[in-house]
């Protein structure tokens, strides 16, 4: 008796959860071979999945075997030219002196590899991340409120109407007071029997106005009535917000020749994943700079090219104002500047001034990444000098300096690392 | 032609499957298979890649190294590098077949007959499974396994789970049984056979022996003091019975992995009788079907191609080679059974005098149901199929500074060839013989594994790994030595805490 069984529509992906404990189990592998694809991609490949190599000797399952040495004869198909007592040199290396004829070839390859899909990638990518001092404590001032459903009541508006628990309500109901009714006319139907069949006749009569009565008491309880009706409850409740607001800031001037410029982007776009994965309600503010700052969108901000002379403040003069003109009250103000620190004059001792003075006290978290030349990497700018008093005076400010590309993700990870506490 | 053909063309739909399956059946009933019912699912590829990493089980607990395996095999066949096998059979009642949605109808049929009829009726037949699996109870014996491994994981955690398992898991191969244990007597049974004995001495009652003066023996040290009094070659068993530490849900953990190598055990010993047998039968049945008129020369054609790939045996130095191909041996071996039943030379009357000329039907069915493996290929490997296999044998011994050719197929080597080849197959080559002999109980508990080294060959670098898992399984300290020809070879390893 055959029995034929369509499994093709269920159960797909039985082995996820298996797959899901593998990365787990060698997620410092898997971290590893991350951090260093960031460093080698092209930024426009940044958001896609990728391989990852685990040597085969650290995932191999150990059970006891047969190493090499010792004495043993094997049987292989297909001789062509052997006779008995020819000589074969031993192969060297290979697995087991010309393959064993009762196994597979086993596994050759050094490393075992496989490929991350994006959304996995992505989670490796900002596994522990956090944007600092995020306070969450912003509750709704005034218009942050979400309408959520909260039971039922009696009272309310047609549209409301929940009409199956009123016409459960009704049912309870017409049970409850047709009950009793139902049971006296049974009996009296049982006893206008009995009578009607002995022959009493009045009694009969008393007994069948009786049913008459009843059976017009039992067909008035009404189908629905007021009590029954039931409405939908909505009530609103304060949303807790956590509204953020990120500028990045992007020094573009001549200085800055393309090695850095790639730095910079490679550190923004890595923020700009991080916040638009992590936080779908982050505002994002893109400004650069040269001796004069413009705000432009994302796609300008990471593929136009541009060059000119360097004024820091400009750059962080125009963040003040757009944090005063649309993010003033009710917002966790971020700010992230990246630069080479090229910056003459006045202009340092302005902008740490100014930071500290106007825009530090507004921000939750300033983070400066400084792109050092990688032959001069000892000497910190003015900027930095500057900024570094300035860091030294609050909490809110860091600085890190990056003159690699494989620098920019631990760098970045370590200003974003989750606050253990 | 007599009967019409059953359909044409490449295409398949559930009707069609199940009126090769009647067909199928009909002829296997002629050849007087004997199956389990039939259950054949249909699937994906996405679900065959997950059958693979589950060795082909449909339920199995959640372990990572079933996720390394998924991963390897998606990997392989995303690339091209590996196709998927058409079917996956399962060793139970009803016996389970999955089919894949992409097979021709041409395929499905071979797939049927070759799975649902061969390997089915080789599960049934052959003694090792009959011995050593319950096909009827197998799949609640998963569905068990998975629920207590994941109630395990929400009681204790995954990470102790997973301890447990990955030791387990080391010790798979070491934790079958090769021979029944003996079955714990009943009270019934024990009382009569003490009434028995003491029947007996009662009998040979002689007063002069108490006359004769005793030896003092130290009941200690007569036993040796060693327990267990036997090697247990189970290691496994003997943890879950006698591990001074573990839990009771951790031995339950060990017992069930012991159950599924144990389940698996039969499979590794009969790979070439029983790829051979279901090789040997689809190649039988749709012939047959053909002969009827059933099946048309197109589907003959396309599936004499696909049986040609799959019996097909790359010589060594192909880079094809991989092995003997256990469909190809086992098949072979079949066959030329058959021709020697049916057609028999001077040589075979030589060789098989039993069996030259008998009956192929009656003597294929003692075949399969009575060998494993090594016992099979000692018994009917017939010279002619070394010569077409061109076996040759090659000796790797230590101190030659190259291999020397062993035998080759000519009337010298035969016998030679055979033997190495059945030997080949054995489990002692594939597991090497690593014993428990014994657990000091009463001194520091620890346990004392023996490997009884054969012709010099080592064990592999992994061993230490091994025996760390086996330390964290016993919970005292571990030891293994290594003897020869019944002499200590090694110092002793030891594994502390």
């Amino acid at each position: 008796m055959l029995n034929l069984i369509d499994r093709r529509p269920s159960s797909r992906g039985k082995s996820a959860v298996n797959r899901e404990r593998f990365l787990r189990r060698y997620k410092t592998h898997i971290q590893a071979a991350v951090k260093k694809m960031v460093g080698e991609r092209r930024l426009a490949d940044m958001e896609n999945g990728g391989e990852v190599r685990v040597p085969t000797k650290d995932i191999s399952e150990p059970s006891f075997g047969f190493g090499r040495g010792g004495d043993r004869e094997f049987v292989l198909p297909g001789n062509r030219e052997y006779v008995v007592g020819d000589r074969i040199e031993r192969p060297q290396g290979g697995g087991g002196g010309g393959g064993n004829g009762s196994g597979g070839t086993g596994e050759n390859e050094d490393s075992f590899v496989f490929s991350l899909s994006r959304e996995e990638f992505m989670q490796i990518f900002f596994d522990d991340l956090e944007l600092p001092n995020l306070a969450r404590t912003e509750y709704g001032r005034t218009e942050q409120r979400t309408s959520t459903r909260a039971g039922f009541t009696r009272s309310g508006v047609p549209a409301n109407l929940a009409i199956v628990r009123t016409v459960r309500q009704s049912l309870a109901r017409r049970i409850a007071l047709g009950g009793s009714i139902d049971r006296e006319l049974a009996a009296l139907e049982m006893a206008f029997g009995i009578a009607s069949a002995i022959g009493h006749a009045q009694e009969a009569a008393r007994i069948y106005d009786e049913l008459q009565r009843l059976t017009r008491r039992r067909g008035k309880l009404p189908f629905i009535d007021e009590p029954d009706l039931r409405y939908r409850n909505r009530v609103f409740r304060p949303e807790p917000i956590a509204r953020a607001v990120m500028f990045c800031l992007m020094d573009v001037s001549a200085s800055m020749d393309e090695d850095k410029k790639d730095l910079a982007k490679r550190f923004f776009t890595l923020l700009y994943l991080f916040l638009t994965r992590k936080y779908g309600a982050v505002d994002l503010v893109f400004v650069r700079h040269t001796d004069d700052a413009e705000e432009v969108d994302e796609d300008t901000f990471f593929h136009d090219t541009r060059s000119g002379g360097t004024v820091v403040f400009s750059a962080l003069d125009l963040a003040d104002k757009i944090r005063a003109e649309r993010y003033a009250r009710g917002w966790n103000v971020y700010v992230a500047q990246a630069s080479d620190g090229d910056a003459f004059g006045a202009d340092p001792a302005r902008s740490a001034r100014f930071l500290r003075e106007k825009l530090l006290p507004a921000t939750r978290y300033y983070a400066y990444l400084e792109l050092a030349d990688p032959r001069s990497s000892d000497h910190p700018s003015s900027l930095w000098a500057e900024y570094e008093r300035v860091a030294q005076a609050s909490d809110n400010l860091a600085m890190k300096r990056a003159s690699q590309r494989d620098q920019i993700y631990p760098v970045f990870r370590e200003l974003f690392r989750k606050d253990s506490q | 032609m007599s009967r019409n053909v059953i359909s044409h063309g490449a295409d398949w739909d559930f009707d069609l499957l199940e009126r090769y399956d009647t067909a199928i059946a009909e002829v296997a009933a002629d050849f007087k298979l004997d199956t389990y019912p039939n259950q054949i699912e249909v699937i994906t590829s996405e679900q065959m890649l997950d059958a693979y990493a589950s060795s082909g089980l449909p339920i199995g607990y959640p372990h990572w190294s079933y996720g390394k395996e998924f991963i390897r095999n998606e990997q392989a066949y995303r690339r091209g590098m590996q196709g998927l096998a058409y079917e996956i059979v399962i060793n139970s009642s009803p016996c389970i077949a999955y089919l894949m949605e992409e097979n021709t109808m041409t395929t499905q049929a071979l797939v049927i007959a070759h799975a649902c009829y061969g390997h089915n009726s080789f599960f049934k037949g052959n003694h090792l499974f009959r011995q050593w699996t319950d096909a009827e109870a197998i799949l609640d014996y998963l569905v068990f396994a998975r629920r207590y491994v994941m109630e395990c994981e929400e009681r204790y955690g995954a990470a102790a789970v997973e301890e447990v398992l990955d030791a387990c898991h080391a010790l798979m191969s070491n934790g079958v049984d090769r021979y029944r244990r003996p079955a714990a007597p009943t009270f019934k049974a024990e009382t009569a056979r003490l009434a028995a004995r003491e029947a007996h001495r009662e009998r040979q009652f002689n007063d002069l022996w108490r006359t004769v003066p005793e030896k003092v023996v130290d009941a200690r040290k007569a036993s040796g003091g060693i327990f267990p009094p036997e090697p247990q070659e189970n290691i496994l068993y003997f943890i879950e019975k006698f591990s001074p530490k573990l839990e009771p849900w951790q031995r339950e953990l060990v017992r069930i992995v012991r159950k599924l190598a144990q389940y698996f055990h039969p499979q590794a010993q009969t790979k070439v009788m029983n790829e051979g047998w279901a090789t040997f039968w689809h190649y039988t049945i749709l012939n047959r079907l053909h002969e009827q008129g059933q099946v048309d020369d197109g589907f003959m054609i396309e599936f004499l191609k696909s049986h040609t790939n799959v019996t097909a045996q790359p010589s060594y130095d192909s880079k094809h080679y991989s092995g003997l191909n256990p469909y190809a041996l086992g098949f072979a071996m079949f066959s030329d059974l058959r021709r020697i039943c049916e057609r028999p030379d001077a040589e075979d009357r030589a060789w098989f005098p039993a069996i030259a000329g008998s009956d192929w039907l009656t003597t294929l069915d003692f075949a399969m149901r009575n060998f494993k493996d090594e016992s099979f290929i000692g018994q009917y490997l017939s010279p002619r199929l070394i010569r077409e296999f061109h076996l040759f044998a090659i000796a790797d011994h230590a101190e030659e500074d190259d291999l020397v050719i062993d035998s080759i197929h000519d009337e010298r080597g035969y016998k030679r060839v055979r033997k190495l080849l059945a030997q080949q197959h054995s489990q002692e080559v594939r597991v090497p013989d690593v014993q428990v002999v014994r657990y000091d109980r009463d001194g520091d508990r620890s346990l004392t594994l023996r490997h009884h080294r054969h012709r010099g060959r080592p064990l592999t670098e992994a061993t230490a790994e091994v025996l760390a898992h086996v330390r964290k399984l016993w919970g005292f300290p571990v030891r293994l030595e290594t003897w020869e020809n019944e002499a200590r070879v090694d110092e002793a390893r030891e594994w502390a805490a």
